[in-house]
């Protein structure tokens, strides 16, 4: 490592005031942080530091991420011999999904990244880490056979119009990555819904199975609840879907770990899925007696583990940013996503997906969310002060 | 006896040229300063609309082009005798007579046109362009600045009108004007038509675009607070 720090060491009078490249600072500073802590003091005053920057923050959620990354590798390839009717050892099926997932990550990292390097250096502000997370959100999102060049315009859709233009990290309202789906999903719905989810390239003698179907279990949904797969295997993550989406289990150990750190709000999450089982219940309640089949017949539990809520909820839902602020407007914030979530599921086949939806439409809400539980505050503590003085 | 009128002092009545630079400027000027889209922000909705192909976009603009301007001529030269009082129902008749004309005009030669436009050709009656041009200028001003302001709003909102329509049929049907100007390798190699840029959000976010970009060339627009 030493020869790094001589190399940030030379050449960093070139980058600093009067430097020859004084306008490339920022992207100078990114990469130096990257690889070392920083040299920066606090010139004057008092400043009380924590170790738990931005940095760390964003590096604790990709941790979190990483069990849902490497199960949705596993579960690619588990899928792709599934539809030729293969048995593979474990370790075949991690190698032919780790080889499928990684370019479209490193796709995805890279035009994005690039976005934020050009604006870092057009608006002289520093590059941060925000992008690292969305950088892999956006791949657990996608479906595995998607085009690359969608990955990379989706990518850089996310940072141009879903931060950038609101002022960088910490600045936009709805959540990026989320933001890059939508627009990909509403852009290229040929390629982002359908029966694309599973990986077919051709296996050389081998034909697809008989009755092979592409969809994921929300269309199976959609059709007839009844044919849905075990909750055990929805639960542990054997079907179809976006690379990181299947697996509630290893959705659960991400939740465990962003919990624990207190980098993710338990609030939301919890509150999320209060949202979406009361919302189950009220639905079996009102559901018609003469129609068995109908979807609001759909057990309450299922919904939790159907489709992409645990991974919206554990991963998107909590982003920091994007979601209300004050505790109380967590609540609801969580709890409106998990009725809207349930309530388009079962009305409104034409988007399965409603989580993604739900979401962003109370991000959107979430200001407002924040501005009523303030003023409601002011008004009950103005009540008690003229209570007292009474 | 007489009286002795004093001569009246020659008044030196300069007669204004027909495109001197206060005229130039009242044309020019919402094309980019005073945009009615992107600064005043009004005439949304039909930007939304009409914006999927070219064609219509080019049509509606000179439509409405045509509309704000014979409007504006109109309630100009009318704007001494119309009482305060009925005014806005007065220009509700002026330009509901010239909505009218450009319907039946288009429904007369270019049908196909007029069916894509739809109701939004009925819908310049209210665009809030027309009158609001009415109101702030041609109640104001003599007829000739009055007919040039409303061409220049008709053109700045036709020039952000087509501006999206290129974006969003180039992107979302490979097309311009209908014909095919994304090649067939292209779509050989894997290139597919952008299918949010046919729906109406994508103006929107073209719009936002061009307000962004409008405002880093042209920094008179930026407020500052």
């Amino acid at each position: 490592m030493k020869f790094l720090e001589d190399f940030f060491n030379k050449t960093r009078p070139h980058f600093q005031k009067g430097g020859k490249f004084e306008r490339w600072y920022p992207a100078f500073e990114a990469l130096e942080t990257f690889a070392f802590t920083p040299p920066l003091t606090t010139r004057d005053g008092v400043h009380v530091r924590d170790a738990v920057d931005l940095k760390r923050t964003m590096f604790t959620v990709i941790i979190a991420m990483i069990p849902t990354l490497l199960f949705g590798m596993w579960n690619v390839g588990y899928q792709h011999y599934k539809a030729y009717g293969m048995e593979m050892s474990h370790w075949d099926y991690f190698v032919f999904g780790f080889w499928k997932v990684i370019p479209i990550v490193a796709v995805s990292y890279a035009a994005g990244l690039a976005v934020e390097f050009l604006f870092s250096v057009l608006r002289g502000h520093s590059v941060s880490e925000g992008y690292l997370v969305s950088g892999l959100l956006i791949p657990l999102t996608m479906p595995v056979t998607v085009p690359l060049w969608m990955v990379a315009l989706g990518a850089v859709f996310c940072t141009l119009i879903g931060k950038e233009i609101f002022g960088g990290t910490g600045m936009n309202f709805m959540n990026p990555a989320l933001l890059a789906r939508a627009f990909l999903f509403f852009a290229f719905p040929a390629y982002m819904s359908g029966e694309i989810w599973t990986d077919l390239s051709p296996e050389a003698g081998r034909t697809l199975v008989d009755g092979y179907s592409g969809a994921t279990n929300l269309v199976t949904f959609d059709e007839n609840f009844r044919n849905l797969p075990s909750p055990a295997d929805m639960f542990w993550g054997f079907e179809q879907g976006s690379i990181g989406e299947t697996s509630v289990a290893a959705c659960l150990i991400g939740a465990l770990i962003l919990v624990g750190t207190g980098v993710g709000s338990w609030r939301i999450m919890l509150s999320c899925v209060l949202g979406a089982l009361f919302t189950g219940y009220l639905f079996n309640l009102l559901a018609p007696a003469d129609m068995p089949n109908h979807a609001m017949h759909t057990p309450a539990y299922y919904h939790l583990l159907m489709g992409s809520f645990a991974f919206g909820t554990v991963y998107m839902a909590t982003d920091p940013v994007s979601a209300a602020h004050t505790e109380k407007g967590k609540w609801f914030y969580g709890f409106f996503i998990g009725v809207l979530t349930v309530t388009l599921r079962v009305f409104n086949p034409a988007y399965p997906e409603a989580v993604m939806l739900s979401i962003l439409l109370m991000n959107v809400f979430a200001p407002v969310i924040d501005h009523l539980v303030v003023e409601q505050h002011i008004k009950s503590r103005l009540k008690k002060s003229k209570l007292s003085r009474a | 006896m007489a009286v002795e009128t004093a001569p009246a002092p020659v008044v030196e009545k300069k007669k204004e040229p027909l495109f001197s630079k206060k005229n130039i400027r009242t044309l020019r000027d919402p094309l980019d300063d005073n945009n009615p889209i992107t600064v005043q922000v009004l005439g949304i909705c039909s930007a939304l609309a009409v914006t999927v192909q070219v064609k219509p976009a080019l049509i509606m603009a000179l439509g409405v082009t045509f509309v704000t301007a014979f409007s504006n001529l109109i309630i100009s030269l009318l704007r001494h005798t119309i009482p305060t009082r009925v005014r806005i129902i007065v220009q509700l008749i002026v330009i509901a007579t010239l909505v009218t004309i450009v319907d039946q005009v288009l429904k007369a030669y270019m049908f196909d046109v007029s069916k894509k436009l739809s109701v939004f050709v009925g819908l310049i009656i209210t665009n809030c362009i027309v009158m609001g041009r009415l109101e702030a200028f041609a109640l104001a001003n003599k007829p000739w600045p009055s007919f040039l302001d409303g061409i220049g709003n008709g053109l700045g909102y036709g020039l952000i009108l087509v501006v999206v329509a290129v974006i969003r049929e180039l992107f979302g049907s490979g097309t311009l004007l209908g014909y095919q100007v994304v090649p067939q390798w292209a779509y050989d190699m894997g290139y597919v038509n952008n299918g949010l840029m046919m729906l109406p959000p994508a103006a929107l976010f073209i719009i936002g675009l061009y307000i962004w970009a409008q405002r880093s060339w042209n920094k008179k627009l930026v407020n500052v607070s």
